[in-house]
């Protein structure tokens, strides 16, 4: 098989241009995205975030929540002015968590763009498989507190229906009536990067048409912050991806959502094409619960690069997993260079986390919105924050200040704890 | 003390059924007034907090349960019951 692929590799990385315009890659589906949707520190949509990204500008604030002073770490990229009022009526606002309301919010605004209607026969086609770590983190706290601190005796009826993993999916599934497959992916850091492959490998493979995909985290509260302190890898004052200087993770919350079609489905009703999804691959650590390996990052590099058919020279721009620790960004500049050789040194990596923090669970979709932009408008989101080389992170990090750059292919890594790694190749159209 | 509590439920009933109060007929279930199933646990929920009481009611069992959630009249005069028997 992998065989096959490679002897492949020559034709399919010299795809003709139209008027000759394949339906398919090697005999499967071609996947593009045609919609696209967001909620994070940096704006309410995508327009506003990557004009974020096109300033460099930091989402990273004072955190603003009960019990903050109890806190060690007390930053973090939240969503300061959220107003779910604006969005969901009373009935809705009790039965969704934070979590899913960002969700609903970007998928929302994913299929508005996309401009399709699930109502006919497309929606038992069509389904949505999402990334989260911790699910309805913000309803699990608050009612332990309720029952362990306040000592009541009664929770509310929806508390289950509102903290569990699968509710943002499901609730977007019944908003659309996205009647096809839907599940929920939980791989920490990298599950909405495992989310948005799996989605992609159901369009390519003929399981569906359309998949709305992406993930979201609403981990911004006091237990949620209070459990990553415990970890010792939180920065309590910037998150520095890549500089010498750097101190630890920030966390973020928010979503990114997107709708992934069959190019030949898109292409007939003339819908705008962002990008095409071209290759996916996952690898496991199978070493340590947090330590990062370079192998393993590199593997699932290599192994999206052969999955698209195409050559490391061909990639322009990758978005870092870059969470800004000390063990994260060495790794994984150990394992881009490996898996790039001499081009390692002419591609440009950044990582968006310095501006939207790290979303855990939704970090991926959130950042493939940053290839996207590098992809159409040939613009660089810049890693914020830096300021001192680090010999181990010697890579063209795209410092502080975007930059203007066209680029053909693009990749998106996500290493998780765990040892589990996801990486999506995106190309132009 | 009763008129008090009966006319307390009809607004937490009608706030869950976005009704004005003075719709919520004594002989309507929760089906004619729109209340489904978590509908339904929710206002028993708000029954509960609002009168501190507790409810004796297991959606897998509604027949079962002593708890009669025929129509409002039947809630009603439970919920006043569980109100009653919490006083003494």
């Amino acid at each position: 098989m992998n065989a096959k692929r490679a002897g492949k590799k020559k034709a399919d990385t010299s795809r003709p241009a139209p008027p000759f315009d394949p339906l398919t890659r090697d005999g499967q589906r071609r996947v593009v995205i045609t919609g696209a949707g967001t909620i994070n520190a940096l704006g309410h949509d995508v327009a506003s975030t990557l004009e974020a990204f096109r300033e460099g500008r930091c989402g990273i604030t004072q955190l603003e929540f009960r019990d903050v002073d109890r806190l060690s770490i007390q930053i973090g990229a939240q969503i300061h002015d959220w107003q779910p009022q604006n969005y969901f009526n009373r009935q809705q606002i009790l039965l969704y968590d934070k979590f899913t309301q960002f969700t609903l919010l970007a998928a929302k605004q994913a299929v508005a763009q996309a401009g399709l209607n699930f109502q006919g026969k497309l929606g038992l086609r069509a389904g949505v498989v999402l990334g989260t770590a911790g699910g309805g983190l913000n309803t699990w706290d608050d009612n332990y507190r309720a029952v362990y601190e306040e000592g009541k005796n009664r929770v509310h009826p929806f508390v289950v229906p509102k903290l569990m993993n699968n509710a943002a999916a499901s609730h977007v599934s019944m908003e659309f009536g996205l009647r096809g497959p839907s599940f929920t992916v939980a791989t920490a850091c990298a599950s909405s990067n495992h989310a948005m492959g799996l989605a992609f490998q159901m369009i390519r493979s003929g399981g569906a048409q359309v998949m709305l995909t992406g993930g979201s985290e609403a981990m911004l509260c006091f237990g949620g912050v209070k459990a990553w302190e415990g970890l010792r890898v939180m920065s309590k004052d910037a998150c520095r991806p890549f500089s010498a200087n750097r101190n630890g993770m920030v966390q973020g919350e928010g979503a990114g959502v997107f709708v992934f079609e069959d190019y030949e489905s898109a292409r007939s009703r003339g819908a705008d094409i962002l990008a095409e999804v071209v290759g996916f691959a996952m690898s496991s650590d199978a070493q340590d619960i947090v330590m990062p390996s370079a192998q393993g990052a590199e593997r699932a590099i290599s192994g999206a690069l052969q999955d698209a058919g195409l050559n490391a020279d061909q990639i322009g721009y990758i978005n870092a997993h870059g969470t800004g620790t000390a063990a994260n960004d060495k790794t994984e500049c150990a394992a881009v260079a490996h898996a790039f050789g001499h081009h390692a040194d002419r591609l440009m990596i950044s990582s968006t986390k310095s501006m939207h923090g790290h979303l855990i669970g939704g970090t991926g979709a959130v950042e493939l919105l940053a290839c996207i932009m590098a992809l159409r408008d040939g613009v660089i989101a810049p890693t914020i924050g830096y300021q001192e080389a680090d010999p181990e992170c010697a890579l063209d990090v795209v410092p502080n200040e975007a930059r203007e750059a066209q680029v053909d292919a693009v990749l998106s890594n996500a290493f998780a704890f765990g040892g589990l790694n996801a990486v999506i190749a995106l190309q132009r159209v | 003390m009763t008129d008090t509590i009966k006319s307390r439920i009809k607004e937490i009933i009608a706030e869950q059924a976005m009704l004005e109060p003075d719709q919520v007929d004594d002989d309507a279930t929760p089906e004619d007034l729109g209340i489904d199933s978590l509908g339904l646990v929710d206002s028993i929920f708000a029954l509960e907090e609002e009168f501190d009481i507790t409810i004796p009611f297991n959606a897998n069992e509604p027949d079962k349960s002593d708890f009669d959630i025929s129509n409002m009249g039947t809630i009603i005069a439970a919920v006043q019951r569980l109100v009653a028997e919490k006083v003494a």
